[in-house]
């Protein structure tokens, strides 16, 4: 499992080598952290542990990077389980002047090289959340999981959420009850999570508040804003769409294993 | 009485569900997209032996069932109530009812130790070991030379209990029996 391990990452650089895309490294220990109601950060020393490397990634784009990715840790309090862990290898990349369509595309030939080619299918959130075989008066984040268990063997990207779960992504400008997110359900496992960005510093303000607002309603404390991030934001990003990889998912996809503990050399550790 | 939290769920967990004690079977995490996480619980309920699923959102509680699982030597069956000793030399006994010890009753032998499960310190639960070794009472008579293969017969052991032995077993054989399937393993006497 090492040695596979191992060779997977070097797949991924070479990947991304080959198309010209930067490595970089962000801060794992940040002064601030996300204001999402439903990912919690870990405190530690005067700052938080990240659950991305999403803000410092896209505080170098607007910096002038050109296109970069990230290999390394993240980590999110109290998610544990068969596809769960607190630790784990994110993939994050940026992709200036793509759109989420462009990104779904390299997304998919990343996936191809670990898992084979395949064909890809593209499933508008509300169309998703209406095959659940959940009846509708259920819980709505229940229904989704139980529909995206049932699209069993495939590939599907599940795109136009509703503006509501934007979360980082613009707003479709000829439909903007829906978001330019995506992401992609291989073999009902979660695998990414990708946006056609938004770089308005005053919306992604006005998001956080709102935020924070569902924090508080949850009886969870809210975070402060990264003002840093929201600086970077006002000096202005190049347009450009990004999108997170679950790393240990992919290769519990490419080896068959049953749990994400099946693939890590330390699972379990906390 | 403490309460577990769902981020504290695990298998083996004791807790009340509903009114009963249950124990943890398989516990699963959850988190559809950036939605809410939630904990898909398998339990199973230790008064019946029946299996629930519950779903809990992320954060819910439930209180701990104040079960034990004890080591403890069974005496005898009065006609209403098997009697158990406490095995750490306070001579305590308790009493279950036939409901209670169940299938377990076909495999409970005089002085052996099985575990008994008390919640509120009743007995709701008798598991014998996993392996027993019983007198065979009755059955029909062996087959000489058959101590290879063949077919099977029944056989009454001490207990009551009828099993599939193999045709060269005799009456007065000590048998050793999976409990947690009733099979034959082997003649450990004959």
């Amino acid at each position: 499992m090492l040695r596979q391990r191992a060779a997977a990452l070097a797949r991924i650089r070479a990947f991304f080598a080959e198309r010209d895309v930067l490595e970089v490294q962000t801060p794992v220990l940040g002064a601030a952290t996300v204001t999402d109601p439903h990912v919690d950060a870990l405190p530690a020393g005067d700052g938080f542990l990240q659950t991305s490397p999403e803000y410092a990634m896209k505080r170098l784009l607007a910096a002038g990077a050109p296109s970069i990715y990230q290999l390394g840790p993240a980590f999110r309090a109290g998610e544990s389980g068969r596809l769960h862990s607190p630790e784990f290898t994110l993939l994050e990349w940026y992709r200036l002047g793509f759109d989420d369509r462009a990104l779904m595309d390299e997304v998919a030939a990343l996936v191809d090289v670990f898992l084979g080619p395949a064909s890809y299918r593209a499933l508008r959130y509300e169309a998703l959340l209406a095959a659940s075989p959940l009846p509708a008066a259920e819980d709505q984040d229940l229904r989704l999981n139980a529909a995206i268990e049932a699209l069993g063997e495939a590939r599907v990207f599940v795109t136009h959420y509703p503006a509501a779960q934007a979360a980082l992504a613009r707003l479709h400008p000829d439909d903007p009850a829906t978001a330019a997110r995506f992401e992609l359900v291989v073999n009902g496992v979660e695998l990414a999570n990708g946006y056609y960005e938004l770089g308005d510093a005053a919306d992604l303000r006005a998001r956080f508040a709102a935020d924070n607002r569902e924090r508080r309603r949850l009886g969870k404390a809210e975070q402060a804003l990264d003002e840093r991030f929201l600086a970077a934001m006002a000096a202005g990003m190049p347009d450009c769409a990004g999108v997170a990889l679950g790393v240990d998912r992919l290769l519990l996809l490419a080896f068959g294993a049953g749990r994400l503990s099946d693939v890590m050399a330390f699972a379990d550790e906390l | 009485m403490a309460s577990f939290a769902t981020n504290e769920f695990k298998s083996g967990l004791k807790v009340m569900l509903e009114g009963d004690p249950c124990s943890i079977l398989e516990n699963e995490f959850v988190k559809p997209g950036k939605g809410q996480a939630f904990n898909r619980v398998r339990f199973r309920n230790l008064r019946t032996g029946r299996v629930w699923d519950r779903t809990f959102k992320s954060g819910e509680s439930l209180e701990a069932a104040d079960v034990m699982d004890l080591d403890m030597e069974y005496l005898y069956a009065d006609g209403e109530f098997f009697h158990f000793m406490k095995t750490d030399d306070s001579y305590e006994q308790v009493a279950a009812t036939i409901a209670v010890v169940g299938d377990a009753k076909d495999w409970l032998k005089e002085q052996e130790v099985c575990q008994v499960t008390l919640w509120n310190d009743d007995p709701i639960a008798v598991t014998p070991p996993n392996f027993v070794e019983l007198e065979v009472t009755e059955t029909d008579p062996g087959l000489k030379g058959d101590t290879a293969q063949g077919g099977t017969k029944p056989a009454t052991l001490t207990t009551g209990a009828t099993i599939k032995v193999p045709l060269f077993v005799n009456i007065g054989d000590v048998l050793r029996i999976d409990t947690r399937t009733g099979d034959y393993v082997s003649r450990s006497k004959g």
